[in-house]
């Protein structure tokens, strides 16, 4: 190993004069990426990579320079490039880095050795079973592409106001894209598992996911215009949770981009809507002891049984509300300043298998997939309305399969009309956990 | 960036195992971006990236390894590794020889004011002015933010195939938002510019035109009513729908997607698979538009590519490997997001070209239908065909007239059945704004354009009864 990252970011952010402030920020890790098809690897990806960021905040004023090195000579010119780019901003009274608040970071391990040690020849065979396990399941299948992924490293903070963080993690996952064929007609499905280590993969449900999901799809049509209920499945729950969670952040409402601003305390779900942001949570995939500007992340109750309790902060967003951060300043990488988020989203599951869901409904859709998520949802307006596939709900049970319609609502009445939340709940490789979610009166745009 | 000798014996490196290719694909990249929000430049940055990656190819495999450091001895380091995950065998090294005397270049427009030659205050005026367009608007405005950015990306390919060739690409992109707000809640206007070219991008577009639009976008939205549901016809306005195209069928004539039978658009070559009125052209070389490129990020030079013509499909977009397995020459789409990135088939500037109709009779022609006045981005699932777009800005036509705004949703066809059903195609092309197309998590700046159209019917996904 070359320099240490903790050292290095110390060292830049004590290079601060007097009037000005300096927040360093750097990271190294390296990943892995097998793709198999047809029993041969099709890529193999072996990647490497490191950067430093530098932001500097004098008189109110911001600049940021970064390098996709650790040269020294390059995160010299970091340095002065992030001073240069002071001139140009415009003084902000609340702009400043991190201030240490006395919290500490919860001690949760992110750093798995079983992960770090697994061999190369290990990661493509466990692509290669997935592939097998989804072929034999059933003789309709085709598999687009089977992958095993993993990525490590660690990352290191330092402010000039006395805050040094040093964490490291690893993670994986596998997953697999599956073809259904019946005759001319095809249709699509996935799978997944993540762990730990891959000792904690479940190949066996991936594989299941991705040949139900693209099978029960096989002779799908478009269903009737209709206001109806909805059951989204966990993994759809999990995209729509992203969603919400952006609504809740401190700085969309500082700058008048939220439709929650001036809700805190309001009824703004249904009573059975809780939900938490919790990167300590160590089964969430996500999970992380410090955020993006060198503070410890925590457990924020967001929603609680339906009442707006507070919003996500980062440092900035706080301050210009007059509160203290939530430990949610989350970055991109070594390439962007921190911005305001959600780290780790989860609602506070029910009691209810999905089968139980469906016995109680008489007539609606469970939607498995979406799309157009990011055209199609407004953050700011709140409107929503995306594609989705999945099955009709009819007498209680799973009907004929669905597909090339929409869902809308608006963000609003979703939260409000939700019936249910089931006790499915599933652990994705995304920065929201999923459950079974009913919710009533929703739209559904297909034929006339 | 890389001496030619060093990359003869890199490439020499990889082929050590018994490959059939080895490619060095190396970028150095410098961007500059400000932001401007709430009156006030929020955030200056600038960057740096800068590395190689080396490809190996054995068999039907492919090892990819990349590197920050461009010196010889990392660059050996990266091949070997390459190799490594590429296969086992055991061959012995080839002796490389790169054609010429230097890297070739095939440049696609020219750069006559050079962005790095504009001073930092010239760029805050441009945001300022935008602002202060978008503010003067309408007492409604809100909240605006914009961003100007510039960034050079120069790159350098070397392959065994002995092909060796650099570029070296310029753009500029201008943003703003706008956030109005009402009794009846907040609505979001957006207009945006990019170029490749240099800063005389600015003689072009006026900033602060932009920044009134997306006030008057914002403000328009405001009375909108919720958008209809179920099937409808569908006019879309000029150099705003060429994500349909992209989405309908662009993502599905890649041949990657084809060489899997994982698109609807696979054995169908020679056949109708589009109205009649419909020439689809995906072209790297048009200067100047956002997906312009000399040569793509495997060293070939783009091109003009027709994909369908009169309806009838007549080519797919190839990379290196997909050209290589159908002998044939690649026709300039293997691209990447950076050097950490393996090549795909990927678009460019991808547009229908003009029709026979006049746009006001093509509107007037419709009874009752939606007319998108700006699209937004969009999705396929190429193996299905299904595919859905977002509409930006829209509005209700009504007995041929368009009338009241509606709020914003997504749209959602299959991509044969929706190429069939375009029964308007207007003489009006114009290109499109910016857009960035996703793929397997890579990111590259594409364009797109085409006339005024109308499809006889589309799935609108909005909530009024």
């Amino acid at each position: 190993m070359s320099a240490d990252i903790a050292d290095l970011v110390a060292s830049l952010a004590a290079a601060a004069g007097p009037d000005e402030q300096i927040e360093a920020y750097a990271s190294r890790g390296s990943s892995t990426e097998v793709r198999v098809w047809r029993g041969q690897v099709e890529h193999f990806v072996s990647a490497a990579s490191e950067g430093v960021g530098v932001r500097v905040v004098s008189g109110g004023r911001t600049g940021f320079a970064y390098a996709g090195t650790l040269e020294a000579d390059a995160v010299a010119e970091v340095l002065a490039e992030a001073r240069e780019n002071v001139a140009y901003g415009t003084a902000d009274p609340d702009a400043g880095v991190a201030e240490p608040d006395g919290v500490e970071p919860v001690d949760i391990e992110l750093w798995s050795d079983e992960l770090d040690r697994f061999a190369t020849a290990d990661k493509i065979e466990l692509a290669l079973e997935l592939e097998r396990m989804v072929l034999a399941m059933d003789p309709r299948i085709r598999v687009d592409d089977a992958n095993y992924i993993d990525g490590g490293g660690e990352m290191a903070v330092a402010t000039s106001t006395g805050i040094v963080r040093h964490r490291r993690g690893n993670s994986c996952h596998v997953s697999v894209s599956t073809l259904a064929d019946d005759g001319d007609e095809t249709q699509t499905g996935f799978g997944y598992s993540i762990g730990d280590h891959p000792g904690e993969f479940d190949l066996e449900w991936a594989a299941r996911e991705a040949v139900e999901r693209a099978t029960r799809l096989l002779g799908a049509e478009k269903p009737p215009s209709e206001r109806t209920t909805v059951i989204f499945d966990p993994f759809v729950t999990a995209q729509l949770l992203s969603i919400i969670g952006s609504t809740l952040n401190g700085e969309a409402v500082v700058r008048g981009r939220s439709l929650f601003a001036d809700r805190v305390g309001d009824i703004i779900a249904s009573e059975l809507v809780t939900l938490i942001d919790d990167p300590t949570d160590v089964r969430a995939y996500t999970a992380t002891d410090v955020d993006g500007e060198g503070l410890a992340t925590r457990r924020n109750v967001l929603v609680d049984a339906g009442r707006l309790d507070h919003f996500v902060q980062s440092t900035y967003s706080a301050r210009r509300a007059g509160v203290v951060s939530t430990g949610n300043g989350v970055r991109g990488g070594y390439s962007s300043t921190p911005g305001t988020g959600c780290l780790a989203l989860q609602l506070v599951p029910g009691a209810r298998s999905r089968d139980d869901l469906i016995a109680d409904v008489d007539h609606g859709v469970l939607v498995q997939s979406l799309s157009g998520v990011h055209s199609g949802v407004n953050t700011v307006s709140g409107d929503v309305s995306v594609g989705a596939t999945g099955m009709t709900i009819r007498n209680g049970a799973l009907a004929t399969p669905v597909r090339e319609f929409t869902v809308a609502s608006t963000i609003q009445r979703l939260l409000t009309d939700v019936v249910e939340v089931g006790g499915d709940i599933e652990w994705l490789p995304s920065r929201a956990a999923g459950v079974s979610l009913v919710v009533r009166d929703v739209s559904v745009s297909g034929t006339s | 960036m890389i001496d030619g000798d060093v990359l003869e014996r890199v490439l020499s490196t990889a082929t050590r195992r018994g490959a059939a290719f080895a490619e060095v694909f190396a970028e150095d990249r410098r961007s500059t971006g400000f932001s401007f929000d709430e009156g006030r430049v929020d955030q200056v940055t600038s960057g740096r990236d800068r590395g190689a990656g080396v490809r190996v190819v054995v068999g039907d495999t492919t090892g990819y390894a990349h590197t920050a450091d461009l010196s010889e001895a990392s660059l050996v380091a990266a091949a070997e590794a390459a190799a490594e995950a590429a296969g086992m065998g055991d061959g012995a090294a080839r002796v490389i020889a790169l054609d010429g005397d230097g890297p070739r270049r095939h440049p696609v427009g020219e750069v006559r004011i050079d962005p790095r030659s504009i001073p930092k205050d010239a760029r805050v005026d441009l945001l300022r002015a935008a602002d202060d367009a978008a503010r003067a608007y309408n007492p409604q405005v809100v909240q605006v933010s914009a961003g100007v950015a510039d960034s050079r990306r120069r790159i350098l390919v070397a392959n065994t195939d002995g092909l060796h060739a650099t570029d070296e690409v310029t753009r500029v992109l201008f943003r703003v938002n706008v956030v109005a707000d009402a009794d009846g809640g907040k609505q979001t206007g957006y207009q945006s510019m990019g170029r490749t070219t240099g800063w005389e991008a600015f003689d072009e577009y006026d900033v602060a035109a932009m920044g009134s639009d997306a006030a008057r976008q914002a403000v328009v939205k405001l009375r909108a009513r919720p958008a209809p549901t179920g099937a409808m016809p569908v006019v879309i306005a000029r150099g705003t729908g060429g994500v349909l195209f992209h989405e309908a069928c662009g993502h599905g004539l890649e041949a990657d997607h084809i060489a899997k039978d994982a698109s609807v658009y696979a054995g169908r070559m020679g056949e109708l698979v589009a109205s009649e009125l419909v020439t689809l052209v995906d072209n790297g070389s048009m200067a100047g538009e956002w997906g312009a490129l000399g040569i793509d990020d495997e060293g070939h030079p783009t091109q003009h590519n027709v994909l369908i013509q009169d309806g009838i499909l007549v080519d797919y977009m190839w990379d290196h490997l997909r050209a290589r397995d159908a002998g044939r020459a690649p026709s300039g789409n293997g691209r990447r997001e950076s050097y950490d990135c393996l090549p795909m088939v990927r678009m460019t500037n991808t547009y229908v070209l003009a029709g026979p109709h006049d746009p006001d009779e093509i509107v007037a022609a419709t009874d009752h239908g939606v007319y998108i006045a700006e699209l937004g981005g969009g999705s396929v699932n190429t193996a299905t065909g299904d595919f859905v777009f977002g509409m930006r800005e829209a509005y209700l036509i009504e007995n041929g007239q368009i009338t009241e705004p509606l709020r914003e949703g997504n749209l959602i066809g299959n991509g044969p059945q929706v190429l069939a059903d375009i029964d308007m195609l207007a003489d009006d092309f114009a290109m499109g704004s910016p857009g960035t197309c996703g793929k397997d998590g890579q990111g590259v700046p594409v364009g797109d354009g085409q006339p005024t159209l109308r499809v006889s019917s589309m799935t609108v996904g909005g909530t009024a009864a």
